[in-house]
């Protein structure tokens, strides 16, 4: 969780990567994003049925549990991770069932172990909590909760009463990796979710450019990008390490500077 | 399994959170969290609404042709007498076999019955969109004759394998003004085709309402599809104390999902003397590819609910497999897992082969041809109506009929069409 708060706590805003786990070299295309200057790694387990997911992250999936990926290897390259940089804060990302398969408190405690330093569930909302929420923040895991355009002030503090970590704002009403929401959209809801928590506000779903992620980072503490990474894993296999880097490097440097060019 | 005090009613589930017992609940993604409430508060304001009630009972009447009769089968109870054993005063056991005759309704299934219901709500909520997963195309079909009903567009989602297999479905819902878009995701078939649906409403909550097909989903689906779909039982509880005087012994009924099924059980859960079967679809056999969540799954979480699923020990779901494509399904409706667990009701299965072979013996007999759902509940009553005494009486759901099967039934037969 430290290592959470001092990555969003640096003088420019947080790069999020998000690769699923067991997709092409994994091990080799974390690094790539941690030499390329992402702030937080995001690492998906894969699931059969990735109901919030669009096309590039559901192939991503497919593609990880067609090579026989497990529960197991997630957490093999969670803790490898974790021993090669032990500053860069990792959080684990996917779907309620294969977290709970063998018991929440398993999993919170297989997630302490290899320096997971949280979990979002995509669908596991606050009125489900006592599922997940209790065994990882027991274990000191943090519970990072998804606000959305559809989250209403009405609801928006039950959201926040169970969110530790970050703040993830779902920028568009839909799935993974299509649309991208206009950034003045985009920053009167962070300023509405700021407003009502001292967590940092990381937004994603749709950020694919370096142009997007800068314009985006100008309003908010950090920006998710997941299936324009995931794609390049997908095209390039065991050479994709090199891509991500530089993809990564382009999309860190606008994140990094763009609150300099904002003044 | 039993170690709880059975409650005072099995009827007054789920919970205020859409909890039955440790099943049900919310599994979804924020994006959609709002709508499920309002769809819940929706739906709390229609149930007390006598305006609401009266158009689904006057569409129910006037369109899908309700009450469903009731039917004595006189000749296949007497052929399941033929080799049953000889009971205490020498006369052969063998109890007498009704039938609800759901598969009476227009569109030829009790899917109607729910959609109706659902789309009453949808035009209630301001929703211009209508969407449905479907898997054989029973639920497509019925969605998009409710759609077309209401002059709503309709997309229904139907795994690209389905699509190939299910050709006159397709055109049907084709015919009814639906646009039916194949899914290539996954293993190409129902769950992946809720997938999409899911995928679809995430993506246009503000205009669209998802119509699900069976009692599952995240709260208050499985309530509201119970309910509406209890109007089977409630009729059939009705028609037999009026028939017989009494109440039946056993409900049978098939489970995919298990809307039928609980639209038979429910008004009777708090009859104690009426005992219950729910029989699944054991597919090859249970040691092999089968769709018996309760016999053969574990729980877990999947398209919002808790419930018993095929899975593996990652919690990956396992492909469900069984003749009849509306059985296909590696959940199970979580109302259905608490009554297992809870004991109220027995469940069991029956496999394709069992399956096709009542379905055999229901046409010759009867001079009905049954869908292969209600097949599998009609094999289970071959086996249990032979130990049960003369005057005992069983309802089965005859919740479709099988013009949608000949070709699958043709090609198990090894005939040629």
């Amino acid at each position: 969780m430290t290592r959470l708060a001092n990555a969003f706590g640096k003088s420019h805003p947080a790069l999020v990567c998000f690769v699923t786990a067991g997709d092409g070299p994994t091990d080799a295309v974390l690094d790539a994003l941690v030499e390329g200057g992402a702030d937080v790694i995001e690492l998906g387990m894969p699931f059969t049925d990735p109901m919030a997911d669009g096309p590039a992250i559901q192939l991503a999936n497919l593609r990880a549990l067609g090579k026989g990926t497990k529960t197991a290897d997630v957490f093999r390259i969670a803790t490898d991770f974790r021993a090669r940089h032990p500053d860069v804060p990792l959080v684990l990302m996917g779907y309620a069932n294969p977290m709970i398969r063998r018991g929440s408190d398993w999993f919170a405690d297989e997630c302490a172990k290899a320096g997971v330093d949280g979990v979002i569930c995509v669908d596991t909302p606050p009125e489900e909590d006592a599922e997940l929420g209790p065994a990882l923040r027991g274990a000191g895991v943090a519970t990072i909760r998804l606000a959305t355009p559809t989250t209403d002030a009405a609801r928006l503090p039950q959201v926040l009463e169970t969110a530790t970590g970050f703040l993830y704002y779902v920028s568009v009403a839909g799935i993974t990796g299509l649309q991208q929401a206009a950034t003045d959209s985009i920053e009167q809801a962070v300023a509405r979710l700021k407003a009502g928590t001292d967590l940092p506000v990381a937004v994603g779903f749709g950020v694919r450019t370096p142009e997007q992620a800068g314009a985006i980072a100008k309003v908010a503490d950090g920006v998710v990008v997941g299936s324009a990474l995931v794609e390049l894993v997908g095209q390039h296999g065991e050479d994709a390490p090199a891509k991500v880097r530089e993809l990564t490097a382009a999309l860190a440097h606008a994140v990094h500077s763009a609150k300099e060019t904002a003044a | 399994m039993n170690d709880a005090p059975a409650p005072n009613s099995f009827r007054n589930q789920p919970d205020d959170r859409g909890h039955f017992g440790q099943f049900g609940g919310r599994y979804v993604s924020e994006t959609l969290m709002p709508l499920i409430l309002d769809l819940e508060k929706e739906y709390n304001r229609a149930k007390t609404d006598p305006a609401f009630k009266a158009e689904f009972e006057d569409l129910l009447e006037h369109y899908v042709g309700r009450p469903s009769p009731l039917y004595y089968a006189e000749r296949l109870t007497e052929e399941l007498r033929k080799n049953a054993p000889e009971g205490p005063n020498g006369e052969k056991m063998g109890a007498q076999v009704w039938f609800k005759r759901d598969e009476l309704n227009h569109t030829g299934a009790h899917k109607i019955n729910n959609c109706i219901g659902q789309i009453l709500l949808a035009v209630r909520m301001g929703k211009t969109r209508i969407i449905a997963e479907t898997g054989a195309g029973q639920h497509g079909v019925a969605t998009a004759t409710v759609a077309a009903r209401f002059g709503l567009p309709c997309v229904v989602y139907m795994g690209a394998k389905d699509v190939e297999r299910q050709q006159p479905n397709v055109f049907r819902m084709r015919l009814l003004g639906a646009e039916v878009k194949p899914v290539k995701a996954g293993a190409a078939t129902l769950k992946d085709a809720m997938n999409e649906a899911l995928r679809d409403w995430v993506a246009n909550v503000h205009d669209t309402f998802y119509i699900i097909g069976t009692a599952a989903g995240p709260h208050p689906y499985p309530e509201l599809v119970r309910d509406f779909q209890s109007v089977i039982g409630k009729e059939a509880r009705e028609q037999l104390l009026q028939r017989t005087g009494r109440l039946p012994d056993l409900l049978v009924a098939a489970i995919g999902g298990g809307s039928n099924a609980i639209g038979l059980f429910h008004p009777f859960l708090d009859d104690p003397s009426v005992k219950m079967l729910g029989v699944e679809a054991a597919g090859h056999g249970l040691d092999k590819d089968h769709a018996a969540s309760l016999a053969g799954g574990s729980p877990g979480v999947l398209h919002g609910n808790k419930t018993y699923l095929l899975q593996d020990e990652d919690g990956q779901i396992i492909e469900g497999h069984s003749i009849s494509a509306g059985l296909d399904y590696p959940g199970i409706g979580p109302e259905h897992s608490w009554l297992k667990e809870s004991g109220r009701v027995e469940y069991t299965s029956a496999t394709d082969k069992e399956a096709l072979d009542a379905f055999q013996l229901l046409c010759r007999t009867e001079g009905i041809i049954p869908a292969l759902e209600p097949s599998h509940a009609i094999a289970a009553v071959v086996k249990v109506a032979r130990e049960m005494p003369r005057d005992a009486i069983i309802c089965a759901n005859l919740c479709g009929r099988g013009d949608k099967d000949i070709f699958t039934v043709a090609d198990a037969l090894g005939v040629e069409l």
